[in-house]
């Protein structure tokens, strides 16, 4: 470690270090957002991060662990009352992301004696990353990709046709958690570098400008990450330069990218 | 897996599927074996894509059982495939997740009479097109037993015809059973071996010359369907020496319609 201590010591390194991170995992998950139609019920996630935070408070807990455990229950609240079709699936994600995000600024508010950053939270704070923030970035990143590697032939049959997998004998129920799981891992993470508020933009843009070039949903990966990437670097220089907020800047970045991209090629390509 | 043609391939046993509390499917008896080729007819809502379903396994049952033979490999070809646009998706790829060798993916499409697809996106397929493809994706697995959703559906008169005679022969030579549901009443009763003509329970069932004059028939379907089928059959016997190439202009178009209100 002490060879890149100059690098992890200086904010700005650790700060795009943690993009580049999360760019990584954010890409497929991205991919996955916009193949499954599920920008949505990425935001119902993300609010209910709030709620995770004030629980990590209440319970003295790490709050990156906080936030992934409230994430997960939300996510398995959220299939199993989808599939009792009582209510219309968005309804029901507007019903749990708000009432989520109520209940997290209210516990919050019964806390005067913590201080919390509520900008920092909603909007992210990509500045203040920590080396201990890194650790957690790099470490979820490593098992979420491995996971995804492993899985990848059931994950992508199953967001094709569910029944055709389920018949050709992939078991797409235990998939399915394990992409909330996921899901719920990189929301805890990325919450960190733009915040709740901004998390699906990450998530799909990237995505949404990589299917634009990609001929393979593996290619589509491979390019969200890469325009990622790119959108973590030129925003977080644009933070620099211009002192303006990075998470917003890194949104601004994927947009303008995406713009490029589909303004450049008017061809559409499969 | 081996086994003989009489022994059943699935058989269902006074199976029952009911969602809250209303029978779908409706304690329903049949069995599949060896070269069958069995087709489920019915009106919309009479629980065909249901009763599929739970022989797929993809559906529980409320009541009743289905037995399978040891080690059952069934290929699937659904319903009316919505791809999502926002998938990038090559023809290539799809076979591929199959999990068979590229080779074997070739051959099944060049079976399927599509193989010059092979690297094209899924997305840029017609309606028939994609039924093939979803076909030689079943058979490249090399199933036991073949169950088609409607397989002709959004295929033009003349592909409805050529693609009920690819799955015959495609019986003929991996000795499958098939189970297909099908609204096309007129293409069917030429190229099935049995009829089930479902209505929630089996309302009447058998080879398809003798069901048309079944009075169960005829009131689920309505006098002029029955009646152009039993003319239509009675053509198709005299022509049958002829082999292949159904007409279909005899028959007029109403009669889908009749089955679809």
């Amino acid at each position: 470690m002490s060879i890149l201590d100059p690098v992890l010591d200086d904010f700005f390194w650790r700060a795009l270090l943690g993009g580049l991170g999360i760019a990584l995992v954010a890409g497929p998950l991205g991919c996955f957002v916009v193949w499954r139609r599920m920008a949505y019920f990425g935001d119902t996630l993300a609010h209910s991060a709030l709620l995770g935070v004030a629980l990590g408070f209440l319970f003295q807990t790490n709050l990156n662990l906080s936030v992934a455990a409230t994430c997960v229950l939300l996510a398995i609240v959220l299939v199993s009352l989808s599939r009792s079709q009582a209510l219309a699936t968005d309804t029901l994600l507007g019903i749990l992301a708000h009432s989520a995000l109520a209940f997290g600024l209210v516990a919050l508010s019964f806390m005067p004696d913590v201080r919390v950053d509520l900008t920092g939270y909603l909007f992210g704070d990509l500045l203040a990353m920590t080396r201990q923030d890194l650790a957690w970035i790099f470490g979820g990143a490593i098992v979420i990709l491995a996971l995804l590697y492993w899985l990848w032939q059931g994950l992508l049959m199953a967001t094709i046709h569910e029944e055709l997998a389920r018949v050709e004998g992939f078991p797409v129920q235990r998939l399915q958690l394990v992409l909330m799981l996921i899901f719920s891992l990189v929301i805890a993470v990325a919450m960190k570098m733009v915040g709740v508020l901004l998390i699906t933009a990450l998530l799909i843009i990237p995505a949404a400008t990589a299917r634009r070039l990609a001929s393979s949903p593996e290619k589509m990966v491979l390019m969200a990450i890469g325009f990622g990437m790119i959108a973590v670097a030129s925003g977080l220089s644009m933070s620099w330069n211009l002192d303006t907020p990075a998470g917003p800047s890194i949104v601004v970045a994927a947009f303008v990218v995406f713009l490029l991209i589909y303004g450049v090629i008017r061809r559409a390509r499969a | 897996m081996t086994t003989t043609d009489a022994e059943p391939l699935v058989r269902l046993d006074q199976v029952s599927v009911s969602f809250n509390e209303l029978p779908v499917v409706d304690r329903v008896s049949l069995e599949v074996r060896r070269n069958d080729i069995v087709t489920i007819i019915g009106p919309n809502g009479a629980g065909k894509t249901t009763l599929i379903k739970a022989v797929l396994g993809i559906q529980p049952v409320t009541a009743g059982r289905i037995h399978k033979a040891h080690r059952l490999l069934i290929g699937y070809v659904p319903q009316h495939l919505e791809l999502q646009p926002t998938l990038p998706l090559s023809v290539r790829r799809f076979m591929a997740l199959t999990g068979a060798p590229e080779t074997e993916c070739q051959s099944a499409l060049a079976r399927t009479g599509i193989r010059p697809l092979f690297r094209k996106s899924v997305h840029h397929l017609s309606g028939g097109e994609m039924q093939r493809l979803l076909l030689a994706r079943a058979l490249v697995r090399k199933p036991d037993l073949l169950v088609l959703d409607e397989p002709a559906q959004g295929v033009d008169i003349n592909g409805q015809a050529a693609l009920y005679e690819l799955i015959r022969d495609v019986r003929d030579e991996l000795a499958c059973g098939v189970i297909m549901i099908s609204h096309d009443l007129h293409l069917v009763m030429a190229a099935t071996d049995r009829v089930i003509c479902l209505n929630q329970h089996v309302c009447c069932s058998g080879y398809p010359a003798d069901i048309s004059h079944d009075p169960a028939f005829v009131e689920t379907f309505g006098q002029p369907v029955a009646e152009s089928l039993a003319v239509y059959h009675h053509h198709h016997n005299h022509s049958h020496d002829l082999h292949g190439d159904v007409v279909d202009g005899e028959h007029p178009e109403h009669v889908e319609h009749h089955v679809h209100s």
